[in-house]
């Protein structure tokens, strides 16, 4: 275990708990380290707002032929919002990763203004220079990121220490299976959007997406229950060809999981969200247990469960019907370039006429992209920003998934270890399978484009995500001198 | 843990990896094939985001025959023809999917602003964001002449429902005049709603008489008695002249069969002698028939190659392309041998009236009419006259018209075909082709498809118009099933259309 910040272990054992830091101050005067850092973040956080100023200006520039006096708008708002988070960052977890909020604000930052952007193309040419703020699914993602940033600051308000949520891990494990579930067993008039059962939907304007929610607190779950059963798991198993395999009874938990996410890939017709579960038990069980064998168990299972889903899409049809498509559309978009294969068709001729440089902001025709918005947003901003764009956003993320899984190496606990690297590897995970998913890397599933698409779950759950990600690399940082850990 | 978790950090590198792996992939491999694909909406997007070029007449000052207007809608620019069905197999149409057609297909780049020659324009919009319009081009069309063609053509007065007519200039091969009939309006064709474009198209495609068709370059005729202008040209090539006697009468028998050749009336040179001049003009059957005979199939077919025939590499369009524009399918003597390798006299016999197997289309026609106005020399047909800036004034390319081939061994043959054309027009069967104070010379020509019953009969009249011993312009006009006073109400038409043409080159 290596931890950079920690004090010398002679130090660290003679002062176990420090009274002193038990009860932290709520003021701005700071630890000069930390001072440091949060300086680093705040203009971190100001260039990044200035960048997506530039883009709104842009977009304005080649939409509207000119650029309006009050273009910065949307730009000021998220700087205050974003501010405001950095104060509750100040005062809760001044030793918090600097990074890691600018980066997710930069991200958060060009969705909204993307989402503006098609706002305004949606627009007639002579009502695009008077629209408002707040008006459109620009301005609407603009309120989430409020209620977002709002969830995150209270979630590091009120857990002071991430080892906290250990306690409410059965809790949060069955309240994320019902979730999980609950649009299974719902209606499809409720549950069902564009041929996934992912929604609940509440009257015709407002869903969620409980998926997004159940992600965050299974995992919580998953942390907590490997971290007390890692040793019989890692310990007790036999031998085959060099490997390690667990021994029959001990793959209960594996063989639960998987079934819940062959489950939801069939009844929920959603193989995205199916990988995504699968996948961050997979890589949590593994990290706790040090084995490969885990590894290679889930991919056999996982791949194995996909292929014999297709398989069974061409003979009984039925709940695995929208799975076969979607490989067959895969397979060969073009066949269908007007009927099934539209959105893919779509996707990869945004993304292609964007090319290397893209056509400028506000310079292309996204709208002809179907649900550009939500699953496609990143074929249409590839339109604009082209390969190198795309590219820059493909190493912020890579930025935000590297920051956190710093922090899981950072952090002294096992459980904050599982947590932050399962959170940080599962947000790797979805970009994976919905950028892969639009580019034609892998079958495309419904997922959303993390801090980009326009809908409310998936935002505040992700920065529910980027919460406790700070939370963890706030205990991963702060020097032993100051307490270590603060309770 | 931490192994793991470094491990776990090389596995999401290997996935952005294949990310971007992939996104070089799509965007930057296969960019191209995307940008341009054809189920890609942006590229009508973009190329309707620029105006397209005007097309239009010969005539200085005229208006446009093709033009584009700005809409509110998605795609900014509508392609117009305000001359509708007129001008509709000249321009062609440019529809938002599909291939364009005509003049539309064969300019695209220029019009639309992509070729070469509108680099400049292209460059300076790179630096001021703008979308300079498209090139515009200069038909070599005549405007009068064109539109009396398609006036007359669809109200003529035996009744055809189909027919071509076709004008050149003599001196250089431009085309003053084209007209199919049926024609369409291709306004609806062009519209921005694509299932209403779409619609309209199927309506057109489904119609009688095949309106998308352009027979005036793509159909093939028999050439009925105007034929008998080439089997002279034969005669006179081999030694006769206008005024060799021939052996007519009111029927012929070819050796080797029992059909009887007879005139198409008995008041026809029922004379046992007549001579070459005197046949053509009064279109003497059975002394053509017997000549064509006497002449034989080697020098009726070399005859016929020196004046166009079996060419099938002619495009009309851009002499500046000439492999590229509409294709015209080669004209046809057909075979005149038996499987010995002797001649077929029966077949040589009715060929040379025109009949049996020969096959030519009207431009055929007219370039052999123009040809023995202009001393021989055929030149190639062609249409683009001008490619113009989108100033339109700048001219960026004018046509340098080119000899196509020389039709006979001495231009004395062209003066005495044209000696024997004019009587026709003059004292013959071509009378109602006269223009007061011009020349007129021309054949008329009444192809029988089936000669038992006579049914679908062709009226045909070939002809060229001159004053002071210049050409001024050569005309094909044919009525497709216009039945008895076909040939007469071509010759009409004929005249008409070459007095259009002489009216807008202000009678020179």
């Amino acid at each position: 275990m290596t931890t950079p910040h920690t004090a010398p272990p002679a130090a660290a054992a003679a002062v176990p708990e420090t009274p002193v830091a038990a009860k932290p101050s709520l003021s701005f005067r700071l630890d000069p380290a930390a001072r440091k850092v949060r300086r680093t973040e705040l203009w971190l956080l100001l260039l990044g707002m200035a960048m997506v100023a530039g883009y709104l200006a842009a977009v304005e520039a080649n939409m509207l032929d000119t650029v309006t006096m009050d273009f910065w708008y949307p730009a000021g708002v998220l700087t205050a919002v974003f501010l405001g988070l950095h104060v509750v960052i100040r005062l809760r977890a001044p030793f918090a990763d600097p990074v890691l909020i600018p980066v997710v604000a930069l991200l958060n930052g060009f969705g909204v203004a993307f989402l503006r952007r098609l706002d305004l193309g949606r627009a007639d040419a002579d009502a695009r220079p008077d629209l408002a703020i707040f008006a459109g699914d620009g301005g609407k993602q603009l309120l989430w990121t409020l209620i977002a940033v709002t969830g995150a600051a209270a979630l590091l308000w009120v857990v002071r220490d991430h080892r906290e949520i250990s306690k409410f891990a059965w809790t949060l494990g069955f309240g994320g299976i019902i979730l999980v579930l609950l649009p299974a067993v719902l209606p499809g008039s409720v549950s069902e959007v564009n041929g996934a059962k992912l929604w609940i939907r509440f009257g015709s304007f407002f869903a969620i997406q409980p998926g997004e929610f159940a992600k965050l607190m299974l995992l919580a779950f998953f942390a907590y229950y490997l971290v007390r059963k890692r040793e019989v798991l890692a310990l007790a198993s036999r031998r085959v060809l060099g490997i390690d395999f667990p021994r029959g009874r001990d793959l209960g938990p594996v063989i639960v999981v998987w079934a819940m996410s062959l489950l939801v890939l069939v009844f929920e017709k959603d193989l995205g969200t199916s990988l995504l579960y699968f996948g961050m038990f997979v890589v949590t069980l593994y990290v706790a247990t040090e084995r490969v064998s885990w590894l290679i168990i889930g991919l056999i299972l996982f791949f194995g469960g996909a292929v014999l889903a297709y398989v069974l899409a061409g003979i009984v049809g039925g709940p695995f019907t929208n799975f076969g498509q979607r490989v067959d559309i895969w397979l060969d978009p073009f066949a269908e370039p007007y009927d099934r294969g539209y959105q893919l068709v779509q996707s990869l001729l945004g993304l292609g006429t964007g090319g290397l440089f893209g056509t400028g902001p506000g310079a292309g025709s996204p709208l002809e992209v179907p649900e550009v918005r939500n699953d496609f947003i990143f074929a249409g901003m590839g339109e604009e920003i082209g390969l190198f764009g795309l590219t820059a956003l493909l190493a912020l993320y890579l930025l935000v998934v590297s920051r956190g899984l710093r922090a899981a190496l950072a952090v002294r606990d096992s459980f904050g270890k599982l947590l932050a690297g399962g959170l940080a590897f599962t947000l790797g995970l979805q970009v994976f399978v919905i950028i892969g998913g639009i580019s034609k890397l892998i079958p495309l599933t419904g997922q959303t484009t993390p801090f980009l698409s326009a809908g409310g779950s998936s935002l505040v759950a992700n920065w529910l995500l980027v919460a406790l990600l700070l939370r963890i690399s706030d205990a991963a940082r702060t020097p032993a001198s100051t307490g270590g850990v603060r309770r | 843990m931490n192994a793991p978790l470094r491990r776990v950090g090389v596995v999401v590198m290997v996935l952005f990896g294949l990310l971007f792996a992939n996104l070089n992939w799509v965007q930057a491999y296969k960019g191209n094939d995307y940008r341009t694909s054809q189920y890609n909406d942006r590229v009508q997007i973009d190329e309707y985001n620029r105006q397209r070029g005007y097309i239009m007449v010969s005539n200085p000052g005229s208006k446009p025959i093709a033009l584009s207007t700005a809409t509110k809608g998605n795609l900014k620019y509508l392609r117009s023809y305000p001359n509708g069905a007129a001008y509709a197999h000249v321009i062609g149409y440019k529809p938002v999917n599909g291939a364009a057609t005509g003049i539309e297909q064969l300019e695209n780049d220029f019009l639309s602003g992509t070729s070469d020659k509108l680099f400049a324009d292209r460059l300076r919009d790179i630096f001021t964001g703008s979308y300079t319009a498209g090139g515009n081009v200069t038909l070599t069309l005549s405007k009068t002449a064109q539109d009396t063609a398609y006036k007359e053509l669809t109200g003529n007065k035996v009744g055809a429902k189909s027919g071509a007519v076709i004008a050149l200039d003599p001196n250089t091969g431009a085309i003053l005049a084209m007209t199919s009939f049926p024609s369409f309006d291709p306004n609806p064709l062009v519209a921005h709603d694509t299932g209403k474009a779409a619609a309209a198209y199927n309506k057109v495609a489904g119609q009688a008489g095949n309106p998308l068709l352009n027979r005036a370059l793509q159909e093939t005729y028999p050439p009925a008695s105007t034929f008998k202008v080439l089997v002279s040209a034969a005669a006179l090539e081999n030694g006769n002249n206008p005024d060799t006697p021939l052996q007519a009468g009111p029927g012929y028998q070819a050796p080797g069969t029992t059909h009887v050749i007879k005139n198409a009336t008995s008041g026809t040179c029922p004379e046992s002698q007549i001579t070459l001049k005197e046949a053509l003009t009064v279109s003497c059957n059975t002394a053509y028939a017997r000549l064509g005979v006497e002449l034989g199939s080697q020098r009726l077919n070399d005859t016929v190659r020196r004046w166009g025939y079996y060419d099938d590499d002619l495009r009309i369009g851009n002499l500046s392309a000439p492999d590229r524009g509409t294709k015209v399918p080669e004209s046809v003597l057909g075979p005149l041998t038996t499987s010995s390798g002797g001649d077929d006299k029966p077949a040589i016999a009715i060929s040379s009236i025109g009949l049996n197997e020969v096959k030519v289309t009207p431009l055929q026609n007219a370039m052999v009419a123009a040809a023995i106005a202009n001393d021989c020399s055929q030149m190639r047909p062609y249409l683009v006259e001008r490619l113009v800036g989108p100033d339109l004034t700048t001219n960026l390319y004018a046509a340098a018209p080119k000899q196509l081939r020389t039709t006979c061994s001495n231009s004395s043959i062209a003066a005495q075909l044209r000696e024997m054309m004019v009587s026709v027009v003059e004292n013959g069967t071509g009378r109602k082709a006269q223009i007061d104070g011009y020349v007129v010379g021309g054949k008329t020509g009444t192809g029988t498809a089936d000669e038992e019953t006579n049914t679908g009969s062709d009226g045909w009249f070939i002809g060229f118009a001159m004053k002071d011993g210049k050409p001024l312009a050569a005309v094909a006009v044919i009525l497709d099933d216009a039945g008895k006073g076909g040939s007469g109400e071509a010759a009409r038409i004929a005249g008409l259309v070459m007095h259009g043409v002489i009216k807008d080159k202000g009678g020179k």
